[in-house]
């Protein structure tokens, strides 16, 4: 993974960096927890499983849809150029609604707004490939999210939503993930919990998967009221952990177990 | 002493001693074996936490303390007040109380207003660990 740019980053936005969070030197990725066997298969794009949604993504990004008879690319042409580094953005704040949306609600939005298509549901196969084809776009570069000071109180709300403790089990996210995560939960190891890799490729789904579904299987595990899809405390928690992961490499599609 | 007035009529009443609940929340001894096979399965959530003399289980957690010579630690009054409530005993524990349902926050519908675990569950486990002498 490429660091310098990286680093360079984080220095610039260092000012933004609340107390608790784990220093930069410190900041690893759920990737460097992992076996070397699963490590190869990111690594490796023939095989690396999320790679079949990137290539699905890139022709539903070429295939015009609905009564605007509009593909993405009309718009964006090629994703290669228009979308390097976009993802690493987001969250980002959504001038329509004043509220910050991931990237899955932002290629719904594109989706509604230009194309005048439906929505896809979250989690689809065609949401899923396009948000990966997308994200594909920024592998390597680093996370910038929470950089727009618009989106300052919503990165609070996000982080307070992160240190409450919730649930059956009373935890919260920093229980885990700032406080234990050299640490294994039953045999798996915790990790920092940082955002790098999604929608990614975890064996346990066999599948690909959002960053809000990875959120609501934690909220469910502490045995907490999971918040629907869509949420507004979803999206907050994805800007506080992109914005915590600020400097971070992108990978997706990652691989997780 | 009654937790929550609300769901109380759920919970047993117990009374604290110092750092220890001394009576049975049963009125009844529990079952050691019983007890065991609780505290190594999933559902129950210890060895997400804890590891122990279980070897044959695979997957034990390393966030707490090893259970081995819980019983030449503590007395059985301890433990059951260390299940029911720790977070009486350390404000921050990250372990959760396994027999109250007030103080919580955002619990999912399917285990709201339920302790984690019942009174015969906690008295198991309870004789259980009060076995483990080294
Ligand atoms: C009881 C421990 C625990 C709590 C509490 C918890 N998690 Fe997790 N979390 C895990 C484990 C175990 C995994 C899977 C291994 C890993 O990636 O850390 C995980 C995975 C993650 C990941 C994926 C990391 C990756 O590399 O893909 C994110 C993000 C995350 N958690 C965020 C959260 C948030 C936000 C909360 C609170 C709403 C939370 N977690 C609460 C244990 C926990
Ligand atoms: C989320 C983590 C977690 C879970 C789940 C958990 N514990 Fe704990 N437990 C701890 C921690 C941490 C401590 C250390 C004391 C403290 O933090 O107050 C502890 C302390 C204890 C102690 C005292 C140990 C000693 O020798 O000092 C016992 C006994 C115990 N736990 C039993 C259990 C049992 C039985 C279960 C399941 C019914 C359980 N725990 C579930 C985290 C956990």
């Amino acid at each position: 993974m490429r660091f310098l740019g990286a680093i360079a980053t984080a220095l610039l936005v260092v000012g933004a960096v609340g107390a608790a969070e784990i220093p930069l030197a410190e900041r690893r990725s759920g990737y460097s927890f992992m076996k070397p066997d699963t490590k190869t298969m990111q690594d490796d794009d023939t095989a690396n499983p999320g790679m079949l949604w990137v290539l699905n993504g890139e022709t539903l990004w070429n295939r015009k849809t609905s009564a605007a008879d509009k593909a993405c690319a009309d718009c964006h042409g090629n994703a290669r150029a228009s979308m390097k580094g976009v993802a690493a953005r987001y969250p980002a704040f959504d001038k329509a609604t004043g509220r910050p949306i991931d990237l899955e609600q932002r290629i719904n939005s594109c989706r509604t707004n230009h194309q005048q298509a439906t929505p896809l549901p979250f989690e689809s196969r065609e949401l899923l490939s396009l948000t990966a084809f997308v994200a594909r776009q920024s592998q390597g570069a680093p996370i910038e999210t929470g950089a727009d000071p618009q989106l300052a109180p919503f990165v609070a709300k996000g982080r307070e939503l992160y240190m409450q403790r919730q649930g059956q089990l009373n935890l919260g996210c920093a229980n885990c993930h700032d406080d234990n995560w050299d640490k294994r939960l039953a045999g798996a190891a915790i990790t920092q919990g940082h955002p790098t890799g999604y929608p990614l490729y975890r064996l346990e789904w066999q599948s690909l998967g959002s960053l809000q579904r990875r959120l609501r299987a934690c909220i469910t595990g502490i045995r907490a009221q999971a918040h629907d899809y869509g949420a507004p405390e979803l999206v907050e928690l994805e800007l506080y952990l992109m914005s915590r992961a600020r400097g971070m490499a992108m990978e997706a599609p990652a691989v997780r177990p | 002493m009654l937790p929550g007035c609300a769901t109380a009529a759920e919970l047993r009443s117990y009374a604290v001693t110092g750092d220890a609940i001394p009576q049975s929340l049963t009125g009844m001894a529990g079952d050691a074996a019983r007890g065991r096979a609780l505290v190594v399965e999933r559902s129950s959530t210890c060895i997400l936490c804890h590891n122990g003399p279980f070897p044959e289980q695979k997957f034990q957690g390393d966030l707490a303390p090893d259970l081995s010579g819980s019983g030449s630690r503590w007395s059985e009054g301890q433990l059951r007040l260390r299940l029911v409530d720790a977070s009486r005993l350390n404000a921050e524990t990250i372990m959760p109380s396994y027999y109250r349902v007030d103080g919580l926050t955002r619990v999912g519908t399917l285990w709201r207003g339920k302790p984690i675990l019942s009174a015969e569950q906690i008295e198991d486990i309870v004789a259980y660990l009060a076995s483990l002498r080294e």
